[in-house]
């Protein structure tokens, strides 16, 4: 799939924010290490808001034709694009609300607060279980057809709200390590998640160019694509990643999103490293925006197949059987697909 | 009733004519216009609602190849139309044509991603998604004579490749081609149901070549020469 920089931040961003006020509200209603202050709960609900609303305003960059997005609320009863336009939409009122509550009674502990930090949290949750269901609905691409999207999005989202809401008591009072150890927790839970997804999407799919043309009896091979320059599907499609560069952006994505973090944020309570510890958000934000781009580039939307190309490697092979395979599918080499008449 | 495409993959030459004929006509037609990107340039690129591929079926020498008209399947269970957030997609209720609401579409491109058969393209100039219309607007144009009401890929074809009906009516030329011919449906795994059919290519007797006279001595003197002497 096209890795558009807008659906990236989009997922990313407002995951975080959404994921971080999850953490505010569950932090403060069980005042976990004392809880937040009022003014410290406005700073991180405000910046949860400006993180969700940096994602939706990148994602319409994404829209072809924009002066139609506020129809996307009207399918909610079929569409989990617009389930998701919907509870975004709910969050804003709720979320605000809450700011204002702290902000002017000074307090985050009173009825009221609870009820609207808990009701934005929820409406939060809710989003982003929509945002990974709209990727784990598409029967069309293996990668993305698995419960494991929307687990991932959680538990990325709440290791990057926690990462946020650790580092900022970190910075208040110089170390703390029940807020530390929790994000360290949500961390290597997040790890541990996303490292189940990249075995399970090297299962081969039942799709193949053979029951895709109907001939399942033979072999198959494209002769010709019928176009001399790419097409929309190339541009939208086609995108793909080798697999040794992608092992080396998933080391990447281990490096600096999840093993980076957990050090910064556990030096942080051994000595004042001062606003180093900043680096810990912004380390986690990169390699998860990193992983966020291989979700996209390893996706493979079937049609590729009428173009020729197989579905990706198969890493859960054995090596000898995996070299067979890789010439018995030489048209599915990676990389964009080559006009037909190319030289040969 | 269920209106769709039969495609012959039998007669089927690969000439294109049904996807030019298409472009002609949908150019000007309701979801017009079908943008072309540097059509006279280096890397010509547009919006197409059918497109042919060509594949290679089996090992030499028992091989053949393919001609592979690909354009809107107008699925009964059409995922494009359920992931839909505008509701600008949708596919109506009297004769199963899938259509995209040229109003109502935000050009998200889900409804692509959805799609197993690559049958929706989005135009870059108007933002929007469109797709084949089976010439909706063609078909019910009672101005046109009876035998012209059907989409322009299939009057288009010199092959008689593409057969145009209901095929919820086991009666019609269609259903009778899908019955008789063994048709089938693409990527029945993903649970589409589409609607358009492929009729494979039928099993021929091989042409014997050995009951053919043997060649005169002049002859194959003539072919030695032939294979011999370069010229």
């Amino acid at each position: 799939m096209n890795p558009s920089l807008a659906v990236i931040f989009l997922t990313l961003f407002s995951g975080a924010g959404f994921g971080l006020m999850a953490t505010v509200a569950v932090v403060n209603d069980f005042a976990i290490d004392g809880g937040l202050s009022p003014l410290r709960t406005a700073i991180l609900v405000a910046l949860a808001l400006l993180l969700v609303t940096m994602g939706m305003v990148s994602s319409t960059a994404h829209l072809a034709n924009p002066k139609n997005a506020w129809r996307a609320f009207t399918r909610w009863r079929t569409s989990w694009l617009a389930r998701e336009g919907v509870f975004a939409v709910l969050f804003y009122p709720v979320a605000i609300a809450y700011l204002g509550w702290v902000f002017f009674t000074n307090t985050d502990r009173d009825g009221v607060a609870l009820a609207l930090g808990n009701a934005a949290a929820l409406i939060g949750l809710i989003t982003i279980f929509c945002q990974g269901m709209i990727y784990a609905c598409l029967r069309t691409i293996r990668q993305w057809h698995t419960p494991l999207v929307p687990a991932n999005f959680y538990a990325l989202g709440l290791a990057l709200g926690m990462t946020v809401l650790a580092t900022s008591r970190v910075l208040a009072r110089g170390h703390d390590l029940v807020l530390v150890s929790t994000a360290s927790a949500l961390l290597v839970a997040a790890a541990v998640m996303k490292a189940i997804y990249y075995f399970w999407i090297g299962a081969p799919s039942g799709t193949t160019l053979q029951t895709a043309t109907g001939f399942t009896r033979g072999r198959v091979r494209l002769l010709d694509q019928g176009h001399t320059f790419g097409t929309f599907l190339t541009h939208e499609f086609s995108n793909s990643i080798s697999p040794v560069r992608a092992r080396y952006f998933k080391i990447g994505v281990y490096l600096l999103g999840f093993l980076a973090p957990i050090a910064i944020l556990l030096l942080a309570t051994r000595t004042p490293i001062g606003l180093t510890v900043l680096l810990a958000p912004v380390l986690a934000f990169i390699g998860i925006g990193l992983e966020r781009y291989l979700f996209f580039v390893e996706a493979q939307h079937v049609v590729n197949l009428y173009h020729g190309r197989m579905p990706g490697p198969l890493p859960q092979m054995h090596p000898a059987l995996r070299a067979h395979a890789a010439d018995a599918l030489s048209a599915g080499k990676p990389g964009r697909l080559v006009p037909s008449y190319e030289k040969r | 009733m269920r209106l769709g495409l039969v495609i012959d993959l039998d007669t089927c030459v690969g000439c294109h004519a049904c996807a030019t004929a298409c472009k002609e006509w949908n150019t000007s037609a309701i979801t017009a216009p079908l943008t072309d990107y540097d059509p006279y340039g280096k890397e010509p690129s547009g919006v197409w609602f059918n497109r042919i591929r060509h594949y290679e079926i089996g090992e030499y020498p028992n091989n053949k190849t393919i001609n592979f008209p690909m354009s809107c399947m107008h699925c009964e269970n059409a995922e494009c139309v359920t992931v839909c957030p505008t509701g600008a997609s949708y596919k109506r209720p009297e004769d199963g044509i899938v259509l995209v609401d040229q109003d109502k579409c935000m050009g998200c491109n889900y409804c692509s991603w959805a799609c197993p058969y690559g049958a929706r393209e989005l135009d870059r100039e108007s933002g929007t998604m469109k797709k084949c219309t089976l010439c909706v607007d063609r078909i019910y144009d009672e101005a046109l004579p009876a035998e012209e009401r059907q989409p322009a890929c299939v009057l288009a074809c010199p092959a008689h490749a593409r057969l145009f009906g209901d095929l919820d009516d086991p009666e019609s030329t269609t259903s009778r081609a899908v019955r008789e011919r063994g048709g089938y449906a693409l990527m029945p795994e993903l649970n589409y149901s589409p609607t358009n059919h492929y009729l494979p290519p039928r099993t021929r007797p091989s042409i014997s070549t050995s009951d053919l006279p043997r060649g005169s001595l002049a002859r194959k003197v003539k072919e030695w020469v032939n294979r011999v002497v370069e010229r």
